[in-house]
């Protein structure tokens, strides 16, 4: 291919980098307790949040800054980040759509995502953040009728205390790592559900995170709770503004599934990640786990990545219940001077607990990729089973793909396996599709797409559409 | 509290050399230099915690706390040592307790063209010869366990093979182990120079008496020239009580090829690094292991493949089989650099648990900068498979019996490809006779029953449950 052409594919502007205008009610860079406590009081909390907040903040003061993972970035400047930042007027939130800030509606369509239609057609629930506040929530009557709780984790702070007291910080601990801990002090939103015993969730449930305004980090914690017999599917994806300064982006999740319980939660996504020379994108620290709490529950995990700068993002199962399932497929994608450093841990607990893996990482450009995993098989997890694949695939002669998979086994009776490939792209594959008329660029966009179907059809059906998309643009281009 | 009455596990060891550096001759200005250089690199990184990612799931502190000797003699009854050595036809180099035993040695079948003698010997010849490579692998950031043999190291095995040489008879290093009433320690060095297309078979054999509780620290470095074949076995069958840390570095050129075996049966505390530089187009190396162990024993084997140049093969292939309370760890990684293109890189490690208290730690890793390459890994653990179990008494073969057949047949995949039968014997022998069921295999090797059962293969490694 030409190089020119190739130079002018990988060079195309982000194009859903832009900014919304809209004016901000934010504290100036830096933490301390004090910034804690603005957060605590403007988001209305109870002083027992306030204590847990500040708990984490003490915890993580003495904690140090992560450095195993094959990640290369300059130290992050807390205090010249700003921990609050929410559309103004919080008090008039609107109701409904029609009530939204029409510049807000504006940004969604730019990014394709007409929120109204889609949410309609599509009979999506969709709480979209809108930076730090959740700017209107849908459907919520249809989900109330079924009595499943869906809102922001501030609205659930306040209105389900006891949910919220008995459950966050249960899967992850504020102190358990640097960046949980710093979200444990500082989250400004998030979501949260929670689904009753035998209630199946009626619709999938979504959020559209988007950060805005430059400088702040947006930390959003999310908890999703499955009772006995209970069923969702939770929808994550995102998309950012295009901007110079690299914002720091460091979010919790935490999964309960309780007896019998399925949570399935699929994520895209496609933040800024930097221009050519890698400035500019988005420092992605994510910690996601999930608790299969009771007997044969079972958690998936699902994701694509395409977007950030830096990933660091590994999640995880804890299998205690008997029978209980993890599964976790993945796509990552990376280009230009990304670096990703993603994968899962499945650590089995409970007897006969069953896990599946499935990785699949393109590094294209000048990226450099890692899957890290970890399979533990506790020496209780009598007959645990796990299978592990995970696949690279390498476009281009300046990127890096690494398998970094940890297995601990201490159990006779478990089954664990795990295989990894990686190769480029075969020429026989591309002159076979080529002689039949096919561009190389299509060529290898069908080719990219079929290595990575296993994941793609584990994700509901528009997301998958959308994934492949993304798929092809971040990758356009970067073939030769 | 006490740790500031009581000098540091170092500082013990630090000590110790210095009372040895009081009564060692005069040696060549650049040995002194490099042990110095050696000693404050121990003393700056210390012997490594469970932080260390490299030294993860490995305990040092045998090592660390242990009390070790260290010793000028090399008495061991001649009776025993028969009994310990490799019955087969060899040129032979024998170390007891780190210390060079003329007596035990047998280097008479040296061809032309070779040269096989003890360190101190090499450096009394041509001191300047053996500096111009020795600690070439290691470095300048050596692990503290090479930095430790550097600042202690007197003894060892140097073997030089010159141009188109071909040794036929193994060339066998034996490190005897005795049961001192002080442990002591040692610390071989071990050299291997092949020169263009010369070819020889090297072992690497750890015994000794078995109430002996030492530790061995050896260091190894391989240069391969241009064509040159290199096979190295490691038996290492060294008493229960022993701790055993051994680095093996090898550094390859053009064309050549190293194949290593590495075998391991006894030990308390066993870790081994086996590093290969494929530094130019056509270099290949091969690493095939086999680990076996029981009651308490640590084994931890780290493998590393740095594919430096284009056109470079490895294939490598880990069996581990831990009962008890045994525990194994597997780490191994392949490193492909950047523009080092059309790489053939195949990893391969299974492990067999036959105790709900034993664990495997396995991380076979991955790390690529070039895309036109085929590298792969795998790895499986798990038990014995039922049916096959099943299969092998429906016909008459006692549970115990089938169970210890079906456990050698998992390891003959790596058995099958070792060329010395006196070496495999022994092995199978071992490994059968260490199963926790016993079981008379000498009779069954005569009804000819076993190629049956291991021909049947039948462990649980594959997908379908």
């Amino acid at each position: 291919m030409a190089t020119e052409e190739m130079e002018r594919l990988v060079r195309r502007e982000y194009t859903q980098g832009f900014v919304t205008d809209i004016e901000s009610d934010t504290v100036p860079p830096g933490l301390d307790e004090s910034v804690i406590a603005f957060i605590s009081h403007k988001k209305g909390e109870p002083e027992w949040m306030l204590e847990w907040r500040l708990e984490a903040y003490r915890q993580w003061l003495t904690m140090k800054t992560p450095s195993w993972a094959h990640l290369d970035y300059p130290p992050i400047d807390y205090q010249a980040i700003s921990y609050y930042s929410a559309p103004k007027k919080p008090e008039d939130r609107p109701q409904s759509l029609d009530e939204v800030d029409p510049k807000l509606l504006e940004t969604y369509e730019k990014l394709g995502i007409p929120l109204h239609e889609r949410a309609a057609l599509a009979g999506v629930a969709v709480d979209a953040v809108f930076d730090s506040v959740s700017v209107t929530t849908t459907f919520k009557e249809k989900l109330a009728e079924a009595g499943v709780i869906f809102c922001s984790i501030s609205e659930a702070i306040r209105d389900y205390p006891e949910l919220v007291k008995q459950y966050l910080g249960s899967v992850v601990p504020q102190g358990d790592n640097y960046f949980a801990a710093l979200n444990s002090a500082v989250f400004t939103d998030g979501s949260f559900v929670y689904v009753p015993e035998g209630v199946t969730c009626p619709m999938e449930l979504s959020t559209y995170f988007r950060i805005n305004a430059a400088n702040t980090g947006q930390f959003e914690r999310t908890l999703i709770v499955c009772d006995k017999r209970a069923q969702v599917s939770y929808l994550e994806g995102c998309t950012a503004p295009q901007r110079d300064e690299n914002q720091l982006h460091a979010a919790v999740v935490e999964l309960v599934a309780l007896e019998d319980a399925y949570i399935k939660y699929s994520t895209v996504q496609n933040w800024y990640p930097g221009d050519e020379d890698g400035k500019g994108g988005i420092y992605n620290f994510v910690t996601k786990r999930a608790d299969c709490r009771g007997d044969r529950s079972k958690v998936s995990w699902t994701q694509v990545e395409t977007g950030s700068a830096i990933t660091w993002k590994y999640p995880s199962c804890m299998l205690r219940g008997k029978d209980s399932v993890g599964e976790f497929y993945s796509v990552a994608v990376t280009n230009g001077r990304q670096q990703a450093d993603t994968g899962t841990k499945m650590i089995h607990i409970g007897e006969n607990t069953k896990s599946t893996i499935v990785s699949k990482g393109i590094a294209a450009g000048r990226s450099d990729q890692a899957y890290r995993g970890l399979v533990k098989i506790g020496p209780r997890a009598k007959r645990a089973r796990n299978f592990t694949q995970c696949d690279s695939l390498l476009i281009g002669d300046r990127c890096g793909a690494h398998t970094f998979p940890y297995q601990e086994i201490g159990n006779s009776t478990a089954t664990v396996e795990h295989e990894a490939t990686t190769s480029k792209i075969g020429e026989d594959q591309l002159f076979y599709c080529r002689q039949r008329g096919i561009a190389e660029e299509d060529a290898v966009n069908m080719i990219v797409n079929g290595f990575c179907k296993d994941v793609f059809q584990e994700l509901p059906m528009e997301f998958a559409v959308e994934a492949e998309a993304l798929l092809n643009v971040t990758l356009e281009g970067a073939v030769g | 509290m006490s740790e500031d009455i009581q000098p540091s596990a170092e500082q013990r060891f630090l000590e110790r050399l210095k009372a040895r550096d009081a009564v060692r001759g005069a040696e060549p200005t650049w040995i002194a230099a490099r042990r110095q250089a050696a000693a404050a690199r121990f003393e700056a990184i210390g012997f490594p915690s469970k932080r260390v990612e490299q030294w993860k799931y490995t305990d040092v502190r045998r090592i660390r706390d242990g009390e070790f000797a260290l010793t000028d003699d090399a008495d061991f009854s001649p009776a025993q040592a028969a009994a310990l050595t490799l019955p087969i036809e060899a040129i032979r180099l024998t170390f007891v307790d780190g210390v060079f035993s003329p007596e035990l040695s047998d280097l008479a079948d040296l061809p032309d063209g070779a040269s096989v003698e003890p360190l101190t010997q090499a450096l009394a010849d041509n001191h300047e010869a053996v500096g111009a490579v020795l600690g070439r692998l290691t470095g300048v950031e050596f692990s503290a366990f090479a930095a430790l043999n550097m600042a202690f190291a007197e003894e060892g095995a140097v073997i030089r093979l010159a141009p188109g040489t071909v040794v036929e008879p193994p060339i066998v290093v034996q490190f005897l182990s005795r049961a001192n009433e002080q442990a002591v320690m040692s610390h071989p060095r071990v050299l291997i120079q092949a020169g263009a297309r010369s070819q020889a078979t090297v072992l690497e054999h750890f015994v000794g008496e078995r109430d002996a509780a030492n530790f061995t620290n050896v260091v190894a470095e391989v240069f391969l020239e241009r064509g040159a074949i290199l096979t190295h076995y490691n038996l290492q069958e060294a008493p229960l009580g022993d701790a055993l840390v051994q680095s093996l570095q090898v550094e390859q050129d053009r064309d050549s090829r190293f194949v290593s075996f590495n075998v391991d049966l006894g030990g308390a505390l066993v870790r081994h690094d086996l590093v290969a530089e494929l530094n130019a187009e056509g270099a290949e190396a091969q690493y095939y292991g086999l680990f076996f162990a029981q009651g308490r024993q640590h084994v931890d084997n780290h493998t590393l493949v740095n594919h430096n140049a284009p056109r470079t093969f490895s294939d490598e292939n880990y069996k581990g089989i831990l009962g008890d309370r045994a525990r194994g760890v597997f780490n191994g990684k392949v490193v492909v650099k950047r523009d080092s293109q059309q790489i053939e890189g195949n990893q391969s490690n299974a492990n067999l648990l036959l105790s709900d208290r034993a664990e495997i730690d396995a991380k076979p890793e991955l790390e690529i900068y070039a895309d036109d390459v085929k590298c792969a890994h795998g790895t499986t653990t798990g038990q014995l498979d039922e049916d096959a179990v099943f299969a092998l008494r429906s016909r008459g073969i006692d549970e115990q019996t089938a169970r210890g057949l079906l456990t050698l047949a998992f390891a003959g995949e790596v058995m099958d490809k070792v060329g010395l039968d006196a070496i495999a014997e022994r092995v199978e022998l071992a490994v059968a006779g260490k199963l926790p069921e016993r079981f008379n295999l000498g009779s069954l090797v005569e009804t000819g029953l076993l190629e049956e059962g291991a021909s049947q293969g039948g462990v649980a490694d594959d997908r379908n449950d």
